[in-house]
């Protein structure tokens, strides 16, 4: 396998008796870039990043993180990987500055990077007058913040985020993702998971997860651009009838509301889509107007994994 | 770095002291359940028998039948409260629940007594009580066989019975020995059995098993500064056994606390077993109960290790608590010394051996 890659995978594989969580994923993340899982809850993505990291044993498949052949040269690679669980797994009752301190001690850092390392957590992460305070007190977004800042202590090459921010409000949501690419910036590969378009948006690689398999990769711009269907705004006084209506029809695949408007998404093959659904939608009065638009990224996730009410209604 | 797996264990077990600290409860667990236990089963806990009451039917009306009830009353042992006229109205008593012991002197008790070939006189006792039965057993051997018999020079059944270690025949010199095994075997069984379960209870294992720890450092990690608290348990029982009970340290202190030791580890080892089998704290508790009635009934402390059966002695024999309380009975109440008692010491050994081999081997540094 090729060092360039900070993760590869080939045939990733997981069941649960019958169940199979991941099923054959190939993977090829490049090194110092932030790649993205984005998949519905239950779609795999917590299994797969913890059969990455070594927590989980696949049921078939090779995993290499780093060069590393994993589960079996794990213990090897664990000084070089941070990982974020998806819930707070640090201390509840130490205060933050012990948390700090147990993990750097943990990672046998020496006494000067102990001490420096943790002085700059403090500053990087506004931890400064939290550093007494119990875990356990503090808000959604500092324990966010103490978390990086615990996962990171140890200059990981890799770091995996399992949902970081799912708990957490937009702007600290905002400076969690700052932290993120001063990160990348320094060397680090990170690989996050998320269910959230706007963070999706950010990453420079995406990966669309669906029911365990591995539907659509790309930047998120050129998932967008190639997305595998026609992409109609309609705007309208009854947004609700005109949803109704294209659910009826064929090559429509999926119809979401977003405040007064809709985007539909049509089967790319079909002959002059915009033209159909204009006629389609005539006696819905003058204030119906149906225009091409370029498709976003909850459009793409949408078509990739054929998850919403419309695409049921379509199938 | 050769020192690393150090650290990495001390970080363990720093954190975990002062988890201990900040948790008020397991804090006043460590303190306050050997102080309970100690006043309970000391004060409680009382095999010694006395104070029965008895009923007295004396036909045969001597000064001699006279003197044996007097001497009778003054030990204390039992209290003459009903004075029958016959056999058939003692045994009414004795079956009403009135008395728990009926003494029966025969008219020709003089008699019988000089020639001491046949009982001279009767003791009944209230058999539906079995340690009540074996007491009164114990005591009716006693003065008639060595104040009356040996006045005509009969050997016959004669039985002097001195107690050697515990002369006054006090529960407290026997139990309290036996109560420093008790309380650690509680505590520190279900301190450990919840030290791991905790951590993956609350998803801290998780963060963990990514770092470089390894499961032996974790497990030795976790396990120091219970010995600490499991020693300082000791010094509580000791102190308060010597202040309440005056129990004594007739052996060497270095000798007991060598051997507590040695019980701490094997203790902690099926704790930490226990930790790695359950899955919930729930579980881990249940688990030490199942584990703790076994230690309670079978090693001697609370009933005589020689009067079980033969089966239930084998089980006996594998519980820490049986060779421990062996040993804690030997060094403070006969002075021994431990390489005396080398047959009570290596089983700790061996069971804190395989106990911590299987939980490491148990324990995956994985989530399946």
């Amino acid at each position: 396998m090729a060092p360039d890659y900070a993760i590869e995978t080939r045939g990733l594989t997981r069941r649960f008796g019958k169940f199979t969580a991941v099923d054959g994923v190939d993977l090829n993340i490049p090194r110092a870039q932030i790649y993205g899982f984005l998949g519905p809850n239950g779609a795999g993505k917590s299994t797969t990043i913890r059969m990455l990291c070594g927590l989980l044993e696949p049921s078939s498949g090779e995993v290499a993180v780093l060069g590393y052949r994993v589960p079996e040269q794990a213990e090897a690679l664990r000084r070089k990987l941070g990982y974020m669980t998806q819930s707070f797994s640090l201390y509840t009752d130490l205060t933050v500055r012990e948390n700090l301190e147990f993990m750097a001690e943990v990672f046998t850092l020496s006494k000067s990077q102990c001490a420096s390392r943790i002085h700059d957590a403090e500053q990087r992460y506004f931890l400064g007058e939290l550093m007494e305070q119990r875990a356990g007190t503090l808000s959604g977004g500092q324990k966010q913040r103490l978390g990086l800042a615990a996962a990171t202590l140890h200059a990981p090459e890799m770091l995996f985020l399992d949902e970081p921010t799912s708990a957490v409000d937009p702007q600290s949501r905002r400076d969690f993702w700052d932290r993120l690419f001063d990160l990348a910036a320094e060397g680090t590969t990170i690989l996050v998971s998320t269910h959230l378009m706007d963070e999706a948006e950010r990453c420079h690689g995406l990966a669309i997860i669906s029911r365990g398999k591995l539907v659509a990769e790309g930047s998120p711009q050129s998932l967008m651009q190639g997305i595998d269907a026609l992409v109609l705004e309609i705007e309208s006084e009854d947004p609700r009838r005109c949803a109704a209506l294209l659910n009826q029809q064929p090559y429509v695949k999926s119809v979401t509301q977003i405040g007064t408007r809709l985007h539909a998404l049509l089967d790319k093959r079909t002959q002059g889509g915009l033209k159909q659904v204009q006629g389609l939608l005539k006696g819905m009065g003058p204030g119906c107007q149906v225009r091409e638009t370029p498709a976003n990224l909850e459009d793409v996730f949408v078509s990739a994994t054929g998850r919403s009410n419309g695409a049921q209604h379509a199938a | 770095m050769l020192l690393d797996p150090l650290r990495r264990t001390r970080a363990i077990a720093v954190k975990e002291v002062r988890q201990l600290l900040r948790d008020r409860l397991t804090f006043a667990m460590i303190v306050g359940l050997p102080l309970l236990q100690v006043i309970l089963f000391g004060y409680a806990i009382n095999t010694d028998v006395r104070h029965l009451r008895a009923a007295v039917a004396d036909l045969a009306g001597t000064q001699l039948s006279r003197s044996v009830v007097s001497e009778a009353q003054a030990s204390q042992v039992v209290d003459i409260v009903a004075v029958a006229h016959s056999a058939p109205e003692l045994e009414a008593l004795l079956r009403d629940g009135q008395v728990s012991v009926g003494l029966y002197f025969p008219p020709d008790f003089d008699r019988r007594a000089a020639t001491g070939a046949e009982p001279a006189a009767q003791l009944m006792v209230d058999g539906s009580d079995p340690t009540l039965l074996g007491v009164a057993q114990g005591i009716a051997r006693m003065p008639l066989a060595t104040r009356y018999v040996p006045a005509r020079g009969t050997p016959a059944a004669l039985f002097e019975i001195r107690d050697f270690y515990n002369p006054e025949r006090r529960s407290a010199v026997d139990i309290v020995p036996a109560l420093i095994g008790v309380i650690l075997t509680l505590t520190m069984v279900l301190f450990t059995a919840v030290a791991i379960v905790r951590e993956r209870e609350r998803g801290n294992l998780e963060l963990l098993i990514t770092t470089p720890v390894s499961t032996i450092e974790l497990m030795a990690g976790k396990i120091g500064p219970y010995i600490v608290i499991g020693l300082i348990q000791v010094s509580i029982v000791l102190l308060l056994g010597w202040l309440l009970f005056s129990v004594p340290v007739e052996g060497s202190l270095a000798a007991l606390y060598l051997a507590a030791l040695l019980f701490i580890a094997s203790s902690l080892g099926l704790g930490l077993l226990i930790s790695t089998l359950a899955k919930t704290q729930f579980q881990a508790m249940q688990l030490t109960v199942f584990t703790f009635l076994p230690s309670i009934l079978l090693s001697g402390f609370m009933f005589p290790f020689d009067g079980m059966p033969r089966f239930a002695q084998w089980i006996g024999e594998l519980l820490p608590l049986t060779h421990f309380v062996r040993l804690t009975r030997g060094v403070l109440l006969r002075g021994a010394a431990l390489d005396g008692m080398w047959v009570d010491v290596w089983p700790l050994l061996v069971f804190f051996a395989v106990t911590m081999v299987l939980a490491v081997l148990k324990f995956h540094k994985r989530l399946d």
